[in-house]
């Protein structure tokens, strides 16, 4: 469904040049859940918004559905990492969610059903119209969330949106996503550099080097679903693939360090 | 608690004081308040309204609307287009270092005495803090809300509708109130310098007849009609400005 070829990003030129992506290729399949992970500063968020179309690359391209991305499409939802600056504040909880469906050309009843539907898909049906800084920094990335649904995308991407909640917050807000992701059949990337979170989450797992950033591996999780906080991170595979992933971050980070 | 007891009672306190101070005045030019107040309700109340605080009052609301609708459009495009921006940035720059008054002997030869004129000079006055402060406000957006307005395909009109001004609200209501002063004074300079009716027309004539009370009373009424328009002034804001006072208590108090 989306394919990722080749894809080079470089900051600025000559001797200030900063390349922060390095010959990138991999694909996501319809309905998959793919995490990417990779230690901090590895250029995630510039791949995602290469992936988006927010940022055009440098070099390669990025395919969804077989046309190439160029600007932001409308089958695409997107959840910032920093939700207290990606939400209004001066709009309520319904007319941020509502927000991108006004030039959808939606009747105003099917709009009102798409932000009902998706707000209480996140369980916050009853916060409607309260404003963002009247909520918790969890219920706010909910909203977030919440919004990218009423979108009806068909591939979510996701740049850490978790990294600044707490660790209880962040478990529920992690089954969540799992729960929409099969209740909406949505497509998700999800870039982390939480490990734990990685492997949790994903069906497949791409790990990511250092600056400049390339894929390192892409990984298989043959987890059981439906997946718990507590059993699945029990198993003796959950415990391999987090090892693993974490000595291939590390094993890449060593070498290039030595290198420079 | 305190600050409303205070805001109340120091104002009657100084009407009191002032009231019993001036009360056996003899001097010509300080008269009694008594008088005072007993002329301003003769001559405001009703026999000059129609005749100078409507065509005052119309000439400033006028004048700062235009300005405020000039300012804040031009501010939005000028924010929002740096090369235009930087054509605009040194006439602008001339324009705002010319006291708005001295263009009053240009605007009389070619408007004439009319209320023209007058909103003409207040206009060239007011329009600057709106201006500077929209484009300042519009420039400074955080760029998290617009990549998501691109993210979703929210563009043209609704995105300045819904996120350019919006976010740049607080900054413009920081210029509008600035304007609201400014359009005040020049709407009495200007009836000043060349008018035939007007509140500020009728404090010089009242002076020039040696019509001493009848000065103060229009003085009196300025300062009321400015207070006024402060008060109508902070609650609209209140009204528009709510979410961000709401904000930013809530990051404080995180």
């Amino acid at each position: 469904m989306l394919t990722v070829s080749a894809l080079g990003k470089t900051y600025g030129s000559g001797e200030e040049a900063h390349e922060a992506i390095r010959d990138m290729s991999f694909d996501v399949a319809e309905r998959e859940f793919v995490s990417i992970v990779g230690p901090s500063g590895a250029g995630k968020t510039t791949l995602l918004k290469c992936m988006s179309g927010l940022l055009a690359p440098s070099s390669g391209e990025v395919l969804l559905g077989g046309r190439p991305v160029t600007e932001p499409p409308e089958e695409m939802g997107f959840v910032f990492q920093d939700y207290s600056r990606s939400l209004l504040p001066w709009l309520s909880v319904r007319d941020n969610v509502a927000l991108p469906l006004h030039h959808k050309h939606l009747d105003r009843t099917e709009r009102e059903r798409l932000v009902d539907e998706s707000l209480d898909a996140v369980g916050l049906g009853d916060v409607l119209d309260r404003y963002p800084w009247q909520l918790s920094g969890g219920m706010q990335q909910r909203v977030a969330i919440a919004r990218a649904l009423a979108y009806q995308p068909q591939i979510l991407l996701m740049d850490e949106p978790f990294a600044s909640v707490d660790a209880q917050t962040r478990a529920e807000l992690e089954d969540l996503v799992l729960r929409l992701h099969g209740e909406f059949s949505v497509t998700i990337v999800f870039v982390t550099h939480d490990i734990d979170e990685a492997v949790y989450l994903g069906q497949r797992v791409v790990v990511l080097t250092g600056a400049p950033s390339r894929v390192q591996e892409k990984l298989e999780v043959n987890l059981p679903s439906p997946r718990d906080q507590v059993e699945t991170k029990e198993l003796p595979e959950f415990t391999r693939l987090r090892g693993h992933v974490y000595r291939s971050i590390r094993s890449r980070g060593a070498l290039s360090a030595s290198a420079t | 608690m305190t600050r409303r007891v205070l805001q109340i009672a120091v104002p009657i306190a100084c009407v009191a004081v002032w009231w019993a101070v001036s009360a056996g005045s003899t001097n010509f030019f300080f008269p009694p308040l008594r008088d005072i107040l007993e002329t301003f309700r003769e001559v405001w109340i009703f026999d000059k309204l129609g005749s100078d605080v409507v065509p005052s009052v119309a000439r400033l609301l006028v004048g700062y609307g235009l300005s405020a609708v000039i300012g804040i459009g031009l501010g939005l495009f000028l924010g929002l287009h740096p090369v235009a921006r930087a054509f605009a940035d040194p006439l602008t720059h001339f324009l705002r270092s010319i006291p708005a008054p001295a263009l009053i002997p240009p605007a009389l030869v070619v408007l004439g005495l009319g209320s023209g004129m007058k909103v003409f000079v207040i206009v060239l006055g007011a329009l600057w803090p709106i201006l500077l402060n929209t484009i300042d406000g519009v420039r400074g957006q955080d760029p998290t809300p617009l990549e998501m307005a691109r993210a979703y395909g929210i563009g043209g009109v609704e995105r300045i509708r819904r996120i350019v001004l919006p976010a740049a609200a607080p900054q413009i209501f920081a210029g509008l109130r600035t304007s609201l002063s400014i359009a005040l004074i020049l709407m009495v300079i200007s009836e000043m310098v060349a008018s035939t009716n007007g509140i500020g027309n009728f404090v010089l004539q009242s002076q020039r007849t040696f019509a001493i009370p009848e000065m103060w009373s229009g003085i009196l009424l300025l300062g009321l009609l400015g207070i006024a328009l402060s008060l109508i002034f902070g609650a609209v804001e209140r009204r528009v400005l709510r979410w961000h006072r709401g904000a930013r208590q809530a990051a404080r108090a995180r």
